[in-house]
């Protein structure tokens, strides 16, 4: 029986008190729900500064002219920095298209952009002076839709584009375009009994990770700077630091500072190069905090997306083909767009067998805000518009919705559009069985003796119903995730692991550069640790770039790929161990060169379970240390004209069964349940596992209702960068989540681990949705929905 | 910024006749805002929370005088009998953590559309006790308080030392619409009051108009209504089609604009919708109440 908060099936891995399967705590947990975790907006440095950028109050425009006379001769400030003080011929950075202005030059893109900054000695002075720089403007037209991008006399958002995708987009307003297609859609469609076409829209979510971005840049006594940064990926954020200081990367010494959530919005790089040319410059410490208004431009976001789909099925159910084209907004730079794209395109046929497909995705240049990567990154958008397709389809044909699914469901073995084949479980009809079985919740729960309660009914507390227009919707989703970074990335990592008697116990420390971003990962590490070299003691030392880069945490991938680097790196350890075993007491028992050893609680055992000896005398004086690389199965590149290639590493599958009640002449959604069963392949800590689905099946309950930034299509200006007007779900929005929890081993993953942070923010939207639409009739073709969509009202 | 602290409320009145622009702070759930946003600058801030009886409460005869300053908490928790509708309105604001904080006389300050306890004040019928070093107190009914959007009839060297609320005399409730549970600006919102002792109805709505407005032609059918058909002797259920007419008057009386966080059409439409359930409801527990007198008798 499901519950919430427990997943249904725990394997113990390990002999060791504290190894995988176990749901240990994290050692971050405590202080972070105390209120004691320093986070990156916590430090302090004597003698520092305070930085403040300006941002540009206008979405597209070239600057005439930029005075900051005013700002400099304000008492207080050291420094006021423009685009002509930038030290290199490095003026632009970005994750795969060097795109980006460290600080705008003669023109500005999108609204929020940095045109300058300033260092002062107290953060008030340096804002202030930052508002006496005159940046006078020449607004241009705004570029804001497929429409105004493609039009053939459209103004460029970036001219004489020279990057890799430049030479395939049909226009340069395109970052970049990925069709896939396989088989034959004309044919196919003739053997189509029933065709649905739909158009959906996706609003642009934001990531609203609740610690502000922030960082300390020390300029160091060799010419270089030290970085304590929250972010996702310190060796990427080196690699786009270091050339626009003009330092080699080995001058940039970056550490993780405390980071308050990521979900993407920190792969992007955002105050780490001014901050330390602000350091370099003045030569003190220099601190930027964003707040909550700068946080909202300081971040790209979830691409808001349009979505054209046509399918097709027999009238026994089975579908025939599937056409669909993708519009990716990706704002004024191109940050993630083009791997967006090649998710959204790739992943775009939801888990389900269909050979005759026709596909396209296309992520624009414009200039509203930047987007990129978050969690689900383009799967998300696909899902909710291949999921709105398969209810349209059952219904007109008569069928169950869920039936129709697991009809239609993939399984191991069955060809991506892609012409991958799957190559591990595919369990999608079970997880939808798994949903659909869980008990329902009890009806018109909000009945009480004492009349109606109203926290159980839409609108809550504000008290607008009491039982009134409420009706009950009740919808299902499943969608496919990738994990890892695919198209031929080498996606890799690196761990470094130490051996040592301390304090006359053995202690294993592990040292990796993995942002922790709330995951969980230092807790795992230490589980791998644990379990593969028999101790109970680990240390894990902070995330800094003196070790090799452990990738991004993003993608799923940090436990299946880091954790796999620390695997990797143990064993090499152990077998270290095991040699200095051999050697110093290899003659006493026979077993020492004959047996399987491994390292249990703090002892040799045989695989029979014989103690050959203790790891303290093993060890002794000596420290075994190693540092190594480890990387998954490579990926190809998708065919720019097909599509095909093995591009991806594994996949991941959640299914939402959603419960909602809904107000329906006041157009108010309360989400009663939100019932969830997912495949994790092996759960590492399972309370982790149970945390993950809830939390992104939270992500995705806020984007079905709530969350959206609001562009205004005029002017491109951002409407809600705020807390008060960019809404996500409080405790009193989030409903009851069972999580039922599978664990079908991948063989070619780390303990058969399935990595799973995303997976649940895919599905969990689209049954919202259609939850709604059950309780309401509605169509509902976009997400997030308000309550003038369900009126009539908008 | 000059932070000016006050030890008593006649120095405050002093400082605001000396510093008219000061704004004054209590909870800071509003004034707090605007700075963070960088909205407002202020030359000087006047606490007054050393100000001990800005947060006490007197519950007299017909009236409650409710210092500036109560928290919308202890509302909730000390006067839902002589004032239910703005306990309710109470429990819409905010947080926890906000609701321990603001108190009514910020939302009269602020003179917000979207401030919870306009609908519920206006509704119950209210005065504001303003005072000034110069001229001394004066009652301003609540009719008269909202002049423009943020603007009240406060002079400037007035502060609010309370409010006072007529006691209910009968049921009344409070709705607000916001696109999530909890901690959620008004979209939309509304108070009735009914007044058996008047044989009226009395009504508030929010964020649907520049100001706090009553709907005062819904009002006047509906009392017109209730009177010709002896609703208050007879306790009869009020007619869907007068509850629908008095809905539709409501929604003619907002004047909402379309804005980020909903559409004028959707406000109109809500607030017709919560004025014929906020009826039905208070209808309800007046026949409940009437009947359980007659059954005692």
């Amino acid at each position: 029986m499901p519950t919430n908060g427990a997943p249904t099936k725990i394997t113990q891995g390990s002999q060791t008190k504290g190894g995988i399967g176990e749901s240990t705590l994290r050692p971050d947990g405590t202080l972070k729900v105390t209120g004691e975790f320093a986070y990156s907006s916590d430090m302090w440095h004597e003698d520092m500064l305070w930085g403040q950028i300006l941002r540009s109050t206008v979405a597209h425009a070239e600057i005439v002219s930029i005075d900051t006379g005013e700002a400099l001769a304000t008492p207080g400030v050291y420094a006021v920095l423009t685009y002509d003080d930038l030290p290199t011929a490095v003026k632009n950075y970005g994750l795969e298209i060097q795109d980006t202005p460290v600080l705008a030059h003669g023109k500005v893109r999108h609204h929020g952009e940095p045109v300058a900054l300033v260092a002062a000695d107290h953060p008030e002075t340096a804002r202030r002076a930052a508002a006496k720089i005159k940046v006078e403007y020449k607004e241009l037209p705004v570029i804001t839709d497929e429409a105004s991008a493609t039009a053939p006399d459209a103004i460029l958002v970036h001219e004489g584009r020279d990057d890799h995708h430049s030479g395939h987009v049909p226009h340069p307003n395109i970052v970049h375009r990925q069709p896939i297609i396989r088989g034959n859609v004309e044919e196919a469609r003739k053997r189509a009994d029933v065709i649905v076409e739909g158009e959906y829209t996706f609003g642009m979510q934001d990531q609203a990770f609740l610690g502000p971005e922030s960082g300390l840049a020390v300029p160091e006594e060799d010419g270089g700077v030290h970085l304590y940064i929250a972010t996702q990926w310190l060796h990427s954020d080196l690699r786009q630091i270091a050339p626009v200081l003009g330092l080699p990367e080995e001058k940039v010494r970056m550490t993780l500072a405390g980071v308050g959530g990521a979900f993407g919005g920190r792969e992007d790089l955002s105050m780490q190069i001014h901050a330390c040319l602000l350091a370099l410059r003045t030569g003190k410490p220099v601190k930027i905090v964003y707040n909550r208004f700068e946080s909202f431009f300081g971040h790209v976001h979830r691409h808001p997306a349009k979505l054209y789909y046509e399918h097709g099925a027999t009238k026994d159910g089975k579908l025939t083909h599937m056409k669909c084209k993708i519009v990716l907004d990706g704002g004024a730079y191109a940050s993630a767009s083009p791997a967006v794209v090649g998710n959204a395109s790739s992943l775009s046929v939801g888990p389900y067998v269909i050979d005759d497909v026709d596909i396209e995705a296309i992520a624009l240049y414009t200039n509203n805000p930047p987007c990129g990567a978050m969690r689900g990154f383009g799967a998300v958008q696909a899902c909710f518009a291949y999921e709105a397709q398969m209810d349209k389809l059952a219904k007109k044909l008569g069928m169950d919705p869920v039936e129709f699914r697991q009809l239609n469901a993939m399984e191991q073995g069955t060809l991506m559009p892609t012409g991958q084949p799957v190559d591990s479980p595919a369990p999608v009809a079970e997880l939808l069985r798994r949903v659909k079985a869980m008990p329902m919740p009890p009806e018109r729960q909000w009945e009480s003796s004492e009349g109606a309660d109203v926290r159980q009914l839409p609108g809550g507390l504000s008290n607008t119903t009491h039982g009134e227009g409420v009706v009950r919707g009740i919808g299902y989703a499943v969608g496919i995730k990738n994990v890892g970074f695919s198209e031929g990335f080498d996606d890799y990592s690196t761990a470094k692991v130490r051996m040592e008697v301390v304090n006359g116990e053995p202690v294993a420390t592990v040292h990796t550069a993995m942002a922790e971003v709330g995951q969980g990962g230092v807790t795992v590490h230490a589980q791998i640790a644990r379990t593969e070299l028999g101790v109970t003691q680990v240390t894990i030392h902070p995330a800094d770039t003196r070790v090799g880069s452990a990738g991004s945490t993003s993608a799923s991938r940090q436990t299946y790929v880091t954790g796999g680097a620390v695997k990797h790196t143990s064993e090499l350890v152990r077998e270290k161990v095991l040699e200095l075993g051999r050697r110093k007491f290899g003659t006493y028992h026979p077993a020492w060169a004959t047996a399987e050893l491994l390292l249990e609680g703090g002892k040799v055992v045989t695989d029979g379970g014989e103690v050959l000896g203790d790891l303290v005398d093993v060890l002794g004086d000596e420290a075994v240390e190693i540092e190594a690389e480890w990387r998954h199965r490579p990926t190809e590149a998708f065919d720019l004209r097909t599509g095909q290639g093995n591009g991806h590493v594994q996949y991941s599958f959640a299914a939402h069964r959603a419960v909602v009640e809904v107000d329906t002449e006041l157009g108010l959604v309360k989400v009663i349940e939100l019932a969830c069963a997912q495949d994790v392949g092996k759960a590492l800590n399972p309370l982790s596992v149970v945390g993950q689905i809830q939390g992104g099946t939270i992500q995705g309950l806020g984007v079905a209702v709530m969350e959206e930034i609001i562009v205004d299509p005029k002017t491109a200006k951002v409407r809600n960068p705020s807390f008060t007007d960019y809404l996500i779900p409080t405790i009193l929005d989030t409903p009851t989540i069972p999580v039922d929890v599978l664990e079908l081993a991948d063989d070619h993953a780390p303990y058969g681990l399935r990595g799973i942070g995303e997976a649940p923010t895919l599905s969990s939207t689209p049954a919202v949705l259609a939850a709604i639409r059950n309780a309401t009739g509605l169509e509902l073709n976009r997400t997030p929905v308000r309550p003038e969509h369900l009126t009539g009202t908008a | 910024m000059d932070f000016i602290r006050p030890a008593s409320w006649e120095e405050a009145l002093a400082a605001k006749a000396e510093h008219p622009t000061a704004v004054p702070i209590a909870g800071g759930t509003d004034v707090m805002v605007e700075i963070n946003f960088d909205h407002r600058r202020p030359e000087y801030l006047l606490d007054l929370n050393r100000i001990g009886d800005l947060t006490e409460w007197e519950v007299g005869e017909d009236t409650v005088r409710l210092g500036a300053s109560v928290s919308y908490t202890k509302i909730m928790e000390n006067l839902r009998a002589e004032l239910p509708g703005l306990a309710l309105a109470s429990h819409t604001v905010a947080s926890p953590q906000i609701r321990n904080r603001g108190g009514v006389g910020g939302n009269l300050g602020t003179a917000s559309p979207a401030g919870d306890a306009h609908p519920a004040l206006l509704s119950a019928g209210a005065e504001v006790e303003a005072e000034s070093a110069a001229r001394g107190t004066r009652l301003i009914p609540i009719d008269e308080f909202y002049t423009g959007v943020k603007r009240n009839a406060l002079q400037p060297d007035e502060l609010i030392r309370a409010v006072h609320i007529k006691k209910a005399d009968g049921p009344q409730q409070y709705s607000k619409v916001g696109t999530r549970n909890a901690m959620v600006i008004a979209v939309c919102a509304f108070g009735l009051a009914l007044h058996p002792e008047t044989r009226t109805v009395r009504t508030g709505i929010g964020s649907a108009a520049p100001t706090p407005v009553r709907a005062k032609t819904a009002e006047d059918f509906l009392n017109a209504a209730l009177e010709e058909g002896g609703f208050w002797d007879n306790g009869k259920i009020i007619t869907p089609s007068a509850a629908k007419q008095f809905a539709d008057l409501c929604s003619a009386a907002c004047n909402p604009i379309d804005d980020v966080r909903g559409t004028a059409s959707y406000r109109r439409h809500a607030v017709g919708v919560m004025a014929r359930r906020t009826l039905t409801w208070t209808w309800e527990s007046y026949r409940d109440a009437r009947r359980a007198s007659e059954g005692a008798a």
